[in-house]
């Protein structure tokens, strides 16, 4: 059997992910099960939401038995980093038709950080390479998701406390965030407006209040810095009339 | 529970989480680019990410229902998963690794 240069390509390049949706697909899948549902479901998320931290979240989400608006809330501002992933993506972006839609539609962080990380193989072409990248990418995830399900609800070993894959993903996804933005305020101020909104109101509820509060700070923030800046360059120009 | 109810229910969960998700990865494709660099857009693109997520920690700190008021065992394991990921930055072993602890001692009759 012969490989082309173009699987052998996607394959060697697709690898660490492989490794990587592999158990943590298997995770969710076995998270899932524990709800009582049947491993079809899982399998559907996987096909039809393919999400890593969402469909975490959409299991924390059904345990809590959170209403279809508040599910939609939270996975779309779960979900606003991938706004500005798209972004930077926009100008790179080689295919055209139903497969530019369903390479938008596989932009997970995984797949987001292998195309603009990798140099597309010489003599490849780069709109096959990250359709291809997209695609085997949701294969993997799905198969982990579909087996982790299956297993969960076959096997008899203990699954209990397995729900802190959810705090262990986020807690890692915080300190990847800290090495890309240096600056702890943020994170300090997040932290203070969470445990608050934890202890004022009830937990189903915080996180939505806790996003909407952090986003007016942002905005006042935005605001007050545009007044200083606009401040400033009056100042500036006035000192220049004045000279 | 009735499985045609399960099945709507379920069916409606995974239509709105396939159309949200979607949406924010589809979005700066429908508007315009120009719309894109706004200074705004630029400030929350900055801080919200990183807010969020410290955020999502808390929200899903004490997500097991059966666990106790002694939540010491979690926040011991949340300390392992940062120590993990800081000394080698491999996700999989630190979710893994902080999994695998505190599966332990919940099973060993802690927390």
């Amino acid at each position: 059997m012969t490989v082309s240069p173009l699987n052998s390509a996607v394959l060697r390049t697709s690898l660490p992910v492989l490794f990587g949706y592999l158990p943590l697909g298997a995770a969710f899948g076995v998270l899932f099960s524990d709800l009582g549902y049947h491993w079809l479901y899982a399998a559907a998320m996987g096909l039809f939401i393919y999400a890593g931290a969402g469909q975490f979240l959409a299991v924390g989400l059904l345990a809590n038995q959170a209403g279809l608006m508040e599910m939609a809330v939270a996975t779309l501002l779960l979900n606003s980093r991938h706004v500005f992933y798209g972004l930077s993506l926009m100008n790179r972006m080689q295919n055209r038709g139903w497969r530019k839609w369903y390479q938008i539609f596989g932009l997970t962080d995984e797949t987001y950080s292998l195309i603009t990380a990798t140099p597309v193989p010489k003599g490849i072409n780069p709109g096959e390479f990250h359709f291809s990248i997209t695609a085997i990418n949701q294969f993997y995830w799905l198969v982990g998701c579909t087996l982790g399900a299956w297993l969960g609800s076959q096997l008899e070993f203990s699954t209990d406390g397995i729900a802190f894959v959810l705090p262990a993903l986020f807690m890692v996804l915080t300190i990847e965030q800290y090495k890309h933005l240096q600056d702890i305020r943020p994170f300090l101020a997040a932290l203070a407006i969470g445990l608050g909104t934890l202890a004022l109101i009830s937990r189903e509820h915080m996180l939505l209040i806790a996003i909407l509060l952090s986003l007016s700070v942002l905005m006042m923030q935005y605001a007050a810095r545009r007044r200083s800046n606009i401040m400033s360059s009056k100042a500036m120009t006035s000192e220049e009339d004045s000279k | 529970m009735n499985d045609w109810n399960t099945f709507w229910y379920l069916s409606s969960v995974i239509a709105v989480l396939a159309a949200t998700t979607f949406f924010t990865r589809a979005l700066p494709f429908l508007l315009l680019s120009r719309v894109s660099n706004h200074p705004l857009l630029e400030h929350l693109g900055r801080f919200l990410p990183p807010i969020v997520m410290v955020l999502l920690v808390v929200y899903s700190f004490k997500n097991d229902a059966a666990m106790s008021v002694d939540f010491l065992p979690e926040l011991a394991c949340l300390a392992l998963v940062a120590g993990l990921h800081i000394a080698f930055r491999q996700a999989l072993l630190s979710i893994v690794g902080g999994t695998a602890a505190y599966m332990a001692l919940v099973q060993m009759g802690f927390g």
